[in-house]
Formats: C-alpha cells, sequence, structure tokens
C-alpha cells in the first residue's frame, strides 16, 4: 500500500564494507563527542549548594497566605480542589471557634489541607480559582524525599509563618494572576 | 384555550395559566423565578426577577400592557403576545433586579453551603455585573439559633417568603414569619429554637440562597464533591423519594428531588432527611439527573450507567 505521508523508510540488507565491519571508525566518532564534551561547560549545577535563577513568576512548591493580621485566607471552599486537573488538593473544613478570630479571618476554615505532590503538575490553575487570595505557587522547590508518603505536604508544609519575617512574598506571581499571564 | 406567543414561540394553554408557566411548558428562554414555587400556594411576585415585556394584551384589547409584568402572577390572554428574552428592556430590566437582589447579599460564596445549588449564584452569573455598585454598609444580623438540624443565616435571605408559605401550607402550626417591614424586614421565630415540626426541613429545599441551609451537613463538604443518588424508602410521613448526596460511601445529606425548575418533587419529612443517613435504610435507584452545565457534575468521571459493550462482551 502506498504510504500516506511520505516519511517511511525502504528498509535495505545492503552488506556492510569491510571498514564498517571493523566497526573502529564508528568507534572513535563516538569517543570524539564523548571527550568534547568534557571540555565543555557543565549543564547540571549541585543542587542545594548551588542555585539557578527563576523567572520572577516560577510555579514551584505551594503557599497558603496569611493577611495582614495573621489570620489564614483559605476558606476551605474547595474551588482549588475542583479546578485542579491533576485532583492533588483535598481539603476538610472545619467551624471556627469563639476564641479563634485571630486565627482564622471567616467562620469556615480548612482544619485540613493536603496537596500531594505527586500529582502536582504546578499549572497553577488553583491559583487562578482562588476567590479569597489564599493560594499562590512560590519560587521554591518542592522539598523530594525517599518516600512517597512524604510527598502529601500537609497544612504545617503549606502555611506560611505567622512572623513578618517569615512571610513568602508572592507580589510578582499575584500580579501574573491578576493580569492573566500565567 | 387561550394561545400565547412568547418570544416568537406560540403554545396553547388552558385558561388561568400564568406567563411563567407557559413559558415552562414551551421550556426554552424560561424567565427566572427566585419566588415563585409551582407547589406553593400564594408564592411568587415579590422578587421581580420573572419580569417579561407584553407587547400585546390580546385579540381583544391588542394594546400593549404600559409596564413589564411580572410573569408568575400574570395570567395568559388569548392572542398574547409576550417578549422575554428577545426585550433588550427585559434583560435591562432583570439585571438591575439582580443587582437589587445583592444590594444586602454577603457574597460570602465560598463558606456558604448552598454554593454550586445557589439560584442567586446562578442568576448573578447570567445576568449580574462581576463587581458591586454597592457604597454602604450591609445589612447584618445577630445569628439566631431555629433549631438544632436547620440552620438560619438572615444575611443572605432575599425576603422571598417560600419558607413562610412551607410552614403555613405543610405544618398545622407556623412558627416563624418576617418581623417588621420594608427594608427592615428578617426572617425570625417567635420564640428562639422553635422550628421543630417533622415537615418543617423542607424550607431548606425551598430557600433558593443560602438562608436556610441543613445543619446536619454544614461545612461538611462541597455540592460539588458529593455524588447525588436518587433513592426511596417507605416513609409513613411522606413519599419517601429523596436525593441522597455521597461522598465516598457515607451519606453526607438526605435532600428532595428536584426537578428541572429547581423546585422539589415532593415534600419530605424530617424523620427521612436528618435521621436516616445509612445506606441501608435507602432503596437506591440510581445517580441523580444532573445538568452536566452544573458544577455539581464536574469532576464525576464514572459514567452513570454501564457501557453495552461492556455488558456484550461479560454474556459472551
Amino acid at each position: 500500500m502506498q504510504s500516506l505521508t511520505n516519511r517511511s523508510k525502504v528498509v535495505s540488507n545492503k552488506q556492510l564494507s569491510f571498514a564498517e565491519r571493523l566497526y573502529l571508525p564508528a568507534i572513535f566518532g563516538g569517543l570524539r563527542i564523548t571527550f568534547k564534551h568534557m571540555f565543555k561547560k557543565k549543564v547540571t549545577v549541585s543542587y542545594p549548594e548551588q542555585q539557578r535563577d527563576h523567572g520572577r513568576i516560577y510555579r514551584g512548591q505551594h503557599v497558603l497566605k496569611r493577611d495582614e493580621q495573621g489570620r489564614e485566607n483559605c476558606t476551605a471552599c474547595g474551588l482549588c480542589a475542583v479546578a485542579c486537573p491533576a485532583e492533588a488538593i483535598t481539603m476538610i473544613a472545619g467551624e471556627r471557634k469563639k476564641g479563634e478570630e485571630h486565627l482564622y479571618r471567616e467562620e469556615k476554615y480548612a482544619v485540613e489541607y493536603n496537596i500531594n505532590m505527586l500529582r502536582c503538575i504546578f499549572c497553577g490553575l488553583c491559583e487562578e480559582a482562588c476567590p479569597k487570595d489564599a493560594i499562590y505557587l512560590t519560587d521554591r522547590i518542592a522539598e523530594s524525599n525517599y518516600e512517597r508518603g512524604q510527598f502529601i505536604f500537609t497544612k504545617d508544609k503549606l502555611v506560611e509563618g505567622i512572623e513578618q519575617d517569615k512571610r513568602i512574598d508572592v507580589s510578582d506571581r499575584r500580579k501574573a494572576v491578576r493580569n492573566g499571564a500565567m | 384555550m387561550p394561545k400565547v406567543t412568547i418570544d416568537d414561540i406560540t403554545i396553547e394553554v388552558p385558561a388561568g395559566t400564568t406567563i411563567l408557566e407557559a413559558a415552562r411548558q414551551i421550556g426554552v428562554n424560561v424567565p427566572p423565578a427566585m419566588c415563585y414555587y409551582s407547589k406553593l400556594k400564594g408564592s411568587g411576585g415579590k422578587c421581580r426577577v420573572c419580569l417579561v415585556k407584553v407587547t400585546k394584551g390580546s385579540d381583544r384589547d391588542p394594546r400593549p400592557m404600559p409596564k413589564l409584568v411580572a410573569s408568575c402572577r400574570t395570567a395568559v390572554m388569548d392572542g398574547m403576545e409576550v417578549r422575554n428574552v428577545t426585550s433588550p428592556e427585559v434583560i435591562e430590566a432583570r439585571r438591575g433586579v439582580v443587582e437589587f437582589l445583592l444590594v444586602n447579599h454577603p457574597l460570602d460564596c465560598p463558606i456558604c453551603d448552598q454554593a454550586g445549588e445557589c439560584h442567586l449564584q446562578d442568576l448573578s452569573y447570567d445576568h449580574g455585573l462581576s463587581k458591586s455598585r454597592y457604597e454602604f454598609e450591609r445589612r447584618t444580623f445577630e445569628r439566631i439559633d431555629i433549631g438544632d438540624k436547620i440552620q438560619l443565616h438572615m444575611n443572605r435571605c432575599i425576603l422571598c417568603y417560600r419558607c413562610t408559605q412551607v410552614a403555613e401550607q405543610l405544618t398545622p402550626e407556623r412558627v416563624h414569619g418576617v418581623l417588621y417591614r420594608g427594608e427592615v424586614s428578617e426572617i425570625s421565630t417567635f420564640i428562639e429554637q422553635a422550628v421543630d415540626n417533622e415537615m418543617s426541613g423542607n424550607m431548606i429545599d425551598v430557600c433558593p440562597v443560602g438562608a436556610l441551609t441543613d445543619k446536619t451537613f454544614r461545612f461538611k463538604s462541597r455540592v460539588w464533591f458529593t455524588k447525588p443518588m436518587y433513592a426511596h424508602r417507605d416513609c409513613p410521613t411522606c413519599s419517601g423519594k429523596v436525593t441522597l448526596w455521597y461522598q465516598g460511601a457515607e451519606v453526607l445529606r438526605v435532600t428532595s428531588r428536584k426537578d428541572k425548575w429547581g423546585e422539589s418533587e415532593g415534600f419530605i419529612c424530617n424523620t427521612c432527611r436528618f435521621d436516616k443517613k445509612q445506606t441501608i435504610d435507602w432503596t437506591i435507584e440510581g445517580p441523580a439527573d444532573v445538568d452536566r452545565h452544573s458544577v455539581i457534575s464536574q469532576n464525576h468521571y464514572e459514567l452513570p450507567y454501564e457501557l453495552p459493550v461492556n455488558q456484550k462482551k461479560l454474556s459472551n
């Protein structure tokens, strides 16, 4: 049958010449490429001692933001979880009790908020879906591990610190999300 | 029988039918309704979102009606011509009404348990503006306790009066109602923690917004993470036909079945609604009909039926 794409190759069974049968030219050709690379600039860096610069709006590990008064923004509305194409986000909502007003901004909050980092594809749809300015991707690289269980990031890894110096700056990322430049 | 033309579609309906009911019989471009409820007598005429333009009164008196009319309370006349979505005036007026409904609404959808099945949410999405022009302080209320099963959020109420009609028509004694008048009116009970009638839970189903919600479902999940299934049981007090809202194998909530217009198909009693939350209490009929554009059908990748080809393979 005639090929539709004209990209198929015709296989030939022609005999190898003597030089080809020696394989030496091919071996030296390969070694030449190998040695050439030894004198080139390395493409890798030894992370974490050395770190590469990221783009201003790099999409790395998530953060759950607090507001200026240190209260968690997240109200466990579930829009990030329904927007997530990888279904990485799960949460359990709870009602804020009396005396917790300084911890949570609204009467409902996320008791548990888990992101499965093995499922997450860092697409940023969660931050776009968030109506409460709560979740952002940051320029931090999500930490690695040898065990799969450790990749389910819970609130203690996701929520930023309450002190001003432990806050995570997401102003560039926030601007990018609002302007639609993902 | 009178013939009525709505948006250039003519239909013949029995005398005394309202324009809204005639439009529902046609089935496309139906005016929205926030307060009208076909199963409750005397409902309608309050929210004004169902406004339509009558361009020809009837065959006998072809003059147009001078103002937009509420289609839920206006009966059709023979030869009447109505414009709904084809009239820019109606769209404009409805936009204004939606803005008025949202004037005091807290817009706390991320917290509200009704989000995802809220008629006001759909309505503002369809007609409203994305931003509020209202600059004054919204009405807020101290939260009052009206019982251990029903949660009242007066801030979200749009005063449609459906819940008072449920109490009046389904229960022997109404113990809650609308207090005060005009801008300061509010839903309240005469005595705190008083709503405990066996049919009182239907207030939750008829409420078009999140003002009355199920306390046993409060903050448990979001409607789009639950999977609705039709089920029934032999109930001595009600029809026993319900929708079970599953999350995994757990029944989080029981509601009545909703028809195409978001109205209850049959009212259910509080025993069915609040006390029977085990699968063994029910005979499961199958997945509930959910509009595929609804957020409730999001992320449910499982098919509601078995593929015919699979069945064929099994039989061979």
